[in-house]
């Protein structure tokens, strides 16, 4: 089985500074792969990188094609799903507007994402910018599950979320992972251990570390590598 | 007080083509940056087709058809002006907006040029029918039917653009885009095809607004510089309105043309003010900015 | 000594440069290839008066330069300074028969008073917006400038300087050709240093910062907006130098030469086609942008132009034509203008001769 995603000597440079300086590694098909490390450290830019936001240079291989100098909604329709880290719902659409956009195909599962998140159906005319922070993020997501993808690519959901809020998201990631990928940026330790099959970690624009998600009940790897308690 | 109405209604329908002109600029700044600066070239390739249409098919088809044969002409004239525009000049400089400024400004020098040794620069007369000639009489006024034609150009334009943003697929791409493009690019959505529409869009108001100036306020005549004289107005109108909302050109448009034909009636008749109506509208824009600086409906620039 | 030649080769190719065009007038040899048809000896008058536009313009390009090409602000706006120049200096001098030095200190007075002003105002808005809006601030100008207030600018007629209350070796005899050439060459030297000065000095780093990334110095406590408006001034007052030049050399001011966007224009496309941002492209810039100027216009003048075919003929004999083609070419296909060329030649020199001493050594 090839990887969903393989990213290889992956440099990107924004505004003259080196942002990421040779990152590579692989996101095996299937389960949930974890990008972790401190604010900061270049996981959002990789997020984007392999979406093709931003120039990199360097070898990305998504879904089993050669990616670099694609444009974005080619890599898109590859198959991703993708939750940005500030959401970015369109405020000035409604609800339903919203996820008619990100409908790739006649096969959108509304009724799947209406299931999940009851609350948009009964909001579905209301303006996305008027939502609570918790109902865009659930927005956002619903967009990313929209159209069966085999690629999710999620950053940060749980960011500024209430605990309630976190953990039902983590459970719907949960289930999307078991017929899609997942590669999850996220710093909420609980959440990672509870999803994560892999994890990689990325320091100072490179990846330090690569492993199982069992390496995270390591107190002190955790200390070093994250800089944060392990024992969240 | 009917010369007074008199006036109004004019403004309103100098406003009118002030929409046309701006609203199609604001679109294009708001999904793209672009400042197009070719688009007075637009409203200029407009009524030089219109005119050619006018004048070259047989006087036997009548002069109301040969008319509104010239202002689809137009219309279609600097929709394909602008979509060629977008393709073959923009589209390479995709991500450098200041080349694509620049673009659009040698576009305008080098076709205006053209156009000037085409048809020369002395101005040239569009026929129309009389009774685009002719005022209607309405109580104790008499109403020009040329301003009618502005007018109704002018609230059909917005009423179809309005539905077309707010219900059609790519309208909601549009304006998703000019909200956040990347954003639009990561649903697996071509903005590309999008920036060429909103182009096409733009380009379209802007030819028909180049011939109904002509015909509504310039005694039916049109000349190679036209077209960026009224574009000077847009750009006025844009920032007033703020840049990428339809509604605050709408709204912009009829505040400047109402003050800039206020102003030159009651003041520009007086020796040495001849230019008021001109100088109120850049006026307006300095106190706008100054009370409100991303225009009236404008998102933060 | 090769070292610090190839070193500094600007400073000596400007040096060189600086040199010939100062002893230009005191040669008279035929040249005929300067300009086809009438302009063929160095020194005659016309070339003179042309090589005195180059020399204005390529003054007000450079401080153009320091607004667009260091601080990133694209002012569709500086006509109105350069008119201010042009206008207020011609006003003193014929309407009011000021002598020269108050005229200037009136002329500049006004527009440093314009540029803080407007430009306080029209910095209120970024990027694009910014743009319009000087463009917006310049024609309102010259609707003021057209509209003949209180009798005095004449308008569309144009206004021609009275040279009566000036020093006698500025006064327009066509003897004096030699003097106005040499006062733009001045002119030019001047704005070069203010605006190197100013480019090199710490609030010049800052207008490099703005151009790339604002939010940046922000974030450092920088208010970029007061080092906007010293750019914007700066600038201006370089345009409004040039305006007085202009009326001094040519004589006459009429509004759709001296006040219209067609100068905004022009002076936009000097910098970009030079290099924005590399100070010396300006002023290559303005010096090809006037010389094409001159050539195109005396082509098309040529008697066997009239043969040619229309196709051909229209197209060619319309130099706005031809300047905006070259221009689109430019933006397309050299972004870094002559100066981009020039450094992509020196690079690739540089690699070149690497590669070669690499090969030597093996
Ligand atoms: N558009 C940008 N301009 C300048 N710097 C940026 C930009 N985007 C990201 N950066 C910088 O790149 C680094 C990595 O950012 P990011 O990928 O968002 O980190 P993370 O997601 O790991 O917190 C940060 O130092 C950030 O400041
Ligand atoms: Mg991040």
């Amino acid at each position: 089985m090839t990887d969903a995603v393989a990213v290889s000597d992956l440099h990107v440079s924004i505004a003259g500074s080196h942002i990421l300086q040779g990152v590579s590694f692989n996101v095996p098909t299937g389960g949930v792969t974890a990008l972790l490390g401190r604010n900061g450290v270049g996981k959002t830019t990789t997020l984007r990188a392999i979406l093709g936001l931003v120039a990199s240079s360097g070898q990305i291989q998504v879904l089993g094609h050669d990616v670099e100098n694609w444009p974005t909604h080619r890599i898109v329709r590859l198959g991703i799903g993708y939750v940005p880290e500030d959401r970015d719902v369109f405020s000035a659409l409604t609800v339903e507007q919203n996820l008619r956009l990100a409908e790739s195909s006649a096969a959108a599962r509304y009724d799947d994402v209406f299931s999940l998140f009851p609350e948009l159906k009964q909001r579905a005319r209301q303006r996305a910018g008027t939502l609570s922070g918790g109902q865009q993020q659930m927005l956002s997501i619903a967009r990313a599950l929209l159209n069966d993808r085999p690629l999710l690519l999620v950053d940060e959901p749980s960011k500024g979320l209430a605990p309630k809020l976190v953990s039902e998201f983590a459970s719907v990631l949960e289930r999307a992972a078991e017929h899609s990928t997942v590669l999850l940026v996220e710093q909420n330790l609980g959440v990672v251990k509870r999803l994560a099959d892999h994890v990689v970690v990325l320091d100072h624009g490179e990846v330090v570390h690569r492993g199982g998600a069992g390496d995270l009940d390591d107190p002190a790897l955790v200390r070093r590598l994250l800089g944060v308690a392990g024992a969240a | 007080m009917s010369a007074f109405l008199v006036i109004t209604f004019s403004g309103i329908a100098l406003g009118a083509i002030y929409f046309l002109a701006a609203s199609g600029l604001s679109l294009i700044y708001g999904l793209m940056d672009v400042l197009n600066f070719a688009h007075g070239l637009f409203m200029t390739i407009g009524a030089y087709l219109g005119w050619e249409i006018a004048t070259r098919l047989p006087s036997s088809f009548g002069a109301p058809a040969l008319i509104t044969l010239a202002i689809v002409g137009a219309t279609l004239g600097g929709a394909v002006a602008a979509g060629i525009t977008e393709l073959v000049l923009i589209r390479p400089l995709y991500g450098k907006p200041i080349s694509q400024i620049l673009v659009t400004i040698g576009l305008d020098l080098a076709a205006v040029g053209l156009l000037m040794g085409g048809f020369g620069s002395t101005a040239l007369q569009i026929p129309v029918p009389l009774w685009l000639i002719e005022p209607t009489r309405i109580g104790s006024m008499f109403l020009p039917n040329a301003n009618f034609l502005a007018l109704g150009a002018g609230v059909v334009v917005l009423v179809v653009l309005e539905w077309f943003l707010a219900r059609t697929r790519y309208g909601i791409i549009i304006r998703a885009g000019v909200e956040n493009r990347e954003m639009v690019r990561a649903l697996g959505i071509d903005v590309g095809r999008a920036f060429t529409l909103v182009f096409v869009i733009g380009g379209a108001m802007a030819g028909l607004a180049g011939i109904l100036y002509a015909v509504v306020f310039s005694g039916d005549l049109i000349s190679p510089t036209q077209g960026d004289s009224l574009l000077i107005f847009a750009f006025i109108v844009v920032v007033i309105g703020g840049l990428g909302s339809i509604r605050g050109s709408a709204v912009a448009a009829l505040v400047v043309g109402l003050l800039q034909d206020y102003t030159s009636f009651y003041i520009g008749g007086h020796s040495g003010w001849a230019q008021i109506g001109n100088l109120s509208t850049v006026l307006l824009l300095a106190v706008v900015l100054e009370w409100r600086p991303r225009g009236l409906f404008g998102r933060v620039v | 000594m090769r070292t610090w030649v190839s070193r500094h080769v600007g400073v000596v190719i400007g040096a060189v440069a600086l040199t010939l065009f100062a002893v230009v007038p005191f040669v008279g040899v035929h040249v005929a290839w300067v300009l086809p048809g009438t302009l063929d000896i160095v020194n005659s008058t016309g070339t003179l008066e042309v090589l005195a536009l180059c020399f204005m313009f390529a003054g007000v390009a450079v401080g153009y330069d320091l607004m667009f090409g260091f601080t990133g602000l694209m002012s569709l706006g500086p006509v109105l300074y350069f008119a201010t120049g042009t206008y207020v200096f011609d006003i003193a001098l014929t309407r009011w028969a000021w002598p020269l030095w108050p005229a200037l200190l009136l002329t500049f007075g006004v527009s440093l008073v314009l540029a803080v002003v407007l430009g306080a105002i029209a910095l209120r808005v970024h990027g694009i917006a910014f743009a319009m809006v000087t463009l917006a601030f310049a024609q309102a100008f010259f609707y003021l400038i057209e509209s003949n207030p209180h009798n005095l600018t004449a308008g569309d007629t144009g206004l021609a300087l009275s040279y009566t209350r000036l020093p006698s070796f500025l006064s327009g005899a066509v003897s004096n050709t030699r003097s106005l050439y040499w006062l733009a060459l001045a002119f030019l030297v001047v704005a070069y240093a203010v605006v190197w000065l100013v480019s090199e000095s710490v609030t010049g780093h800052v207008f490099v910062a703005i151009r790339e990334n604002e939010r940046r110095l922000d974030v450092l406590g920088i208010r970029p907006y007061r080092f906007k408006l010293i750019s914007f001034v700066v600038s201006s007052l370089i345009a409004t130098g040039g305006g007085v030049i202009y009326i001094l050399v040519i004589g006459t001011a009429v509004p759709s030469v001296v006040a219209s966007t067609t100068v905004t224009l022009s002076i936009l496309i000097m910098v970009v086609l030079g290099g924005a941002g590399t100070r010396w492209g300006a002023v290559v810039g303005a010096m090809v942008y006037i010389y094409l100027q001159q050539f195109l216009d005396k082509v098309s003048a040529q008697p066997s132009f009239t043969t040619l075919p229309a196709f051909l003929r229209v197209p060619l004999s319309e130099p706005q034509f031809l300047l905006g083609a070259i221009f689109v070419l430019f933006v397309l296909f050299a972004p870094g203008g002559i100066a981009g060329q020039v450094g992509r030649f020196r690079a690739w020199r540089r690699v070149r001769a690497l590669t070669v001493d690499a090969s030597v050594d093996q």
